[in-house]
């Protein structure tokens, strides 16, 4: 009898995973360099990007009749990464995907589904070194192939309430946040003077992410650039990691910024005075009387020495697309300095194009809330370019948020255990 | 004619011997009950089954023809699973999140259920309240949550000075019991209703003869209510542990990635992130399956204490 039942089951599990292997999987995909056709992409769903989106395909739709695109928002999920990354696993992404973050490039690239553009299309690196110059290199693999084409950043700076500062009784017009203890005299006269209930508020919850806002652009900045991750070894465990880590522990020690989750946007609800942030912020706090300096130094570095983070989104051309060819031909459309143009024009946000200032200056001096976002463009450092860089970046998170948000033990040892775990996982494939 | 076809026929050929051992007596059976098997085959027995072979393997989610070598790793993810202090924290707090929300559920939903049951006036309207946190999705009442228990929520209002600091949802000590006091709130109403179901088929006889021997109704509810509804209450026990245990949607909403430093993380929530968000499924799957061995023990511990002689 039993036998018998486990024959029905064996029967069973055959049966679905006929069915599963019929309905799933994808099949690999027989595109080439060389094919021209069709293509399908995916953007953004943020109200300007899709503006920007629609208006570039309307127009190389307009002249490729042979070669038309079909574009859609990027399919809703926790995360665009993880809908990227199921869609490899599944064989059906798309050609392009406008919002491929650096993040998760070498991850899809490990599991395949990205297009090594070095060495497909002779002209790749050449294109892509020449439009973002020295900035290109944050991009490529350790070997020096291209698997994706930097295409905008919004490098993060400090917005300021101007009336939360004049009622603070600090200059609103050159308010003293160069170094860390101009930023922190200034943080104490706004909570003091209660003028709002915090100075900043960061999100200091445990998302890998959230050091890219507090930690990571104070780091950049305080060593000129240091990327978290060189040559394959985590450096923030340093005197100006210590440095940095210490200011933020500081902040939160004393109150000046919230420890808790916060429901909305601290810097519109008048929560907080300032706000780390990138250009996307100049149309989100339009209501607002807000000021933009760049991210304090311990020494106070001159404004256009400054680095940050670069908060960058690029382009990616999936191995499951068919016509690649096509697909090429579309990103050098997409990021010629007519389309950069009007990215930056109907986004604000910035392309990755070196000499930005200069070669969009008309459209600088029409919108000078943009013009600090343009400088700050050539001096942005980018996330780990590693299968493993969301690990390395949750390890530092729960080392930052457990020492510096919460105060638990040294800063130093945090920052050694953290640097330690990173070091383990650049040697890992 | 029927009779002589059947004659025909040999009785016991060896081909339909066979199709009648594999198929069974009733092999329409399996049609009827094959949906489900399917069912239950494509949610569960493939993919544990998968989940098994990629703990052993070096394993990544890749494209459809990319050449990867998924190579047999032996104990290598479970032993970077078993080294990692930010698993065992997990497993921690997930511990103490069902020694509070177990317990805390049954004693409830008894207790409730057993008002209810006795409740002439607006039931309907009593039975619909308890249920409504169970039906509605965690996001939107977090938010209620998060306003109930932040730093200037109306609890610590209430408390006044002796408000505990740090604040309940960023304090190491409080997160997991906050997080396991929602729980047990949100799923409540579903467990109400299954010791009401039970609470149904008590005896009334039961509690007249108790009364005739003189017991109160306290002495009533231990002596008839509590033995009476020991099936339901093993079931609770068990539900409640199989999804306590799978605690995801909370710490990753109320605390927004098992904050502070880890003290509401949970294997579940540490799945997601090794699995889906930092690209190692073959780690995530070690952990998963760990859980299922740790849960499957609880169960038939629970199985053994609390079902008594007939579970």
């Amino acid at each position: 009898m039993r036998r018998r039942a486990g024959a029905h089951v064996a029967v069973m599990l055959t049966l679905a995973a006929v069915l599963i292997t019929g309905c799933g999987g994808g099949q690999a995909s027989t595109g080439s360099p060389d094919k021209h056709g069709d293509i399908t992409i995916w953007y953004s769903n943020n109200e300007q990007e899709l503006e920007w989106g629609k208006q570039m395909v309307e127009a190389w739709n307009a002249d490729h009749p042979d070669e038309q695109i079909t574009a859609q928002e990027i399919p809703a999920g926790s995360s665009s990464e993880a809908v990227i990354g199921a869609s490899i696993a599944a064989g059906n992404a798309p050609c392009l995907i406008f919002n491929t973050a650096p993040v998760a490039v070498a991850q899809f690239q490990k599991q395949g589904g990205l297009v090594n553009l070095s060495q497909s299309f002779d002209d790749a690196a050449a294109y892509i070194e020449d439009r973002s110059g020295d900035l290109a290199s944050q991009y490529a693999d350790a070997d020096g192939d291209y698997f994706q084409i930097p295409w905008k950043s919004n490098p993060v700076v400090i917005f300021y309430n101007k009336e939360m500062f004049a009622e603070a009784g600090l200059d609103p017009d050159k308010p003293p946040l160069h170094t860390y203890d101009e930023f922190l005299d200034s943080a104490r006269a706004i909570v003091d003077s209660g003028a709002a209930p915090y100075a900043i508020y960061p999100s200091p919850t445990s998302q890998f992410f959230q050091i890219d806002i507090d930690f990571y652009p104070l780091y950049a900045a305080e060593t000129g650039g240091t990327p978290l991750v060189e040559d394959g070894k985590a450096t923030f465990a340093d005197d100006a990691g210590e440095r940095v880590a210490e200011f933020w522990r500081t902040v939160y020690d004393e109150g000046l910024a919230g420890d808790e989750i916060y429901q909305g946007d601290a810097f519109a609800d008048g929560k907080a005075a300032m706000a780390i942030v990138g250009p996307w912020a100049v149309a989100v706090y339009q209501d607002l009387d807000w000021g933009s300096v760049p991210v304090p130094t311990s020494k106070g570095t001159p404004a256009d020495e400054i680095w940050t983070f670069s908060d960058a989104k690029n382009i990616g051309l999936y191995t499951a697309c068919e016509n690649q060819g096509t697909a090429w031909d579309v990103v050098e459309f997409a990021t010629s300095p007519e389309q950069d143009g009007k990215l930056l024009e109907l986004t604000g946000q910035m392309p990755l194009r070196r000499d930005l200032a200069e070669v969009y200056a008309d459209y600088f001096d029409e919108n000078p809330a943009y013009r600090a976002f343009g400088a700050q463009t050539a001096r942005v450092v980018e996330v780990p370019n590693s299968p493993n860089a969301v690990a390395m970046l949750q390890k530092l998170r729960d080392a930052y948020t457990g020492a510096v948000v919460f105060g638990n033990g040294s800063i130093p040892d945090a920052l050694r255990q953290a640097a330690a775990a990173v070091d383990d996982l650049a040697a890992q494939p | 004619m029927t009779t002589t076809a059947a004659r025909d026929i040999p009785r016991h050929s060896p081909n339909r011997t066979r199709l009648h051992r594999v198929l069974g007596a009733n092999p329409l059976g399996i049609a009827f009950s094959a949906p489900y098997l399917v069912f239950v085959a494509i949610v569960f027995a493939i993919p544990f089954v998968s989940s098994i072979w990629m703990s052993f393997h070096d394993f990544f989610f890749s494209a459809p023809g990319a050449d990867v070598d998924h190579a047999f790793v032996g104990l290598a993810n479970y032993q970077a699973v078993l080294t990692d202090p930010a698993v065992w924290q997990a497993f921690g707090n997930v511990g103490v999140f069902l020694l509070i929300n177990v317990p805390l559920t049954v004693v409830l939903a008894l207790l409730l259920a057993f008002q209810l049951n006795r409740v002439v006036h607006a039931r309907t309207f009593l039975r619909v309240s308890f249920y409504v946190p169970y039906v509605t999705a965690s996001v939107a009442v977090v938010a209620v949550w998060l306003f109930l228990f932040g730093g200037d929520g109306l609890v610590n209002q209430l408390l006044g000075p002796i408000a505990p600091e740090p604040s309940w949802l960023v304090n190491p000590v409080l997160a997991m019991p906050t997080i396991a006091l929602f729980v047990t709130w949100k799923q409540l109403g579903f467990y109400i209703l299954l010791y009401l179901a039970a609470l149904q088929n008590v005896p009334k006889e039961l509690y007249e003869s108790a009364a005739t021997d003189g017991a109160g109704r306290l002495r009533q509810f231990l002596s008839v209510t509590i033995p009476s509804v020991r099936p339901a209450t093993l079931l609770v026990v068990l539900l409640s542990t199989v999804t306590g245990a799978n605690l995801f949607t909370e710490p990753y909403l109320l605390t927004a990635g098992g904050g502070p430093n880890g003290a509401s993380a949970s294997p579940v929530l540490l799945v997601y992130q090794k699995g889906i968000e930092q690209g190692t499924p073959d780690v995530a799957a070690a952990i998963g399956l760990i859980l299922v061995v740790l849960v499957l023990i609880i169960a038939l511990l629970q199985r053994k204490f609390v079902g008594g002689e007939n579970s």
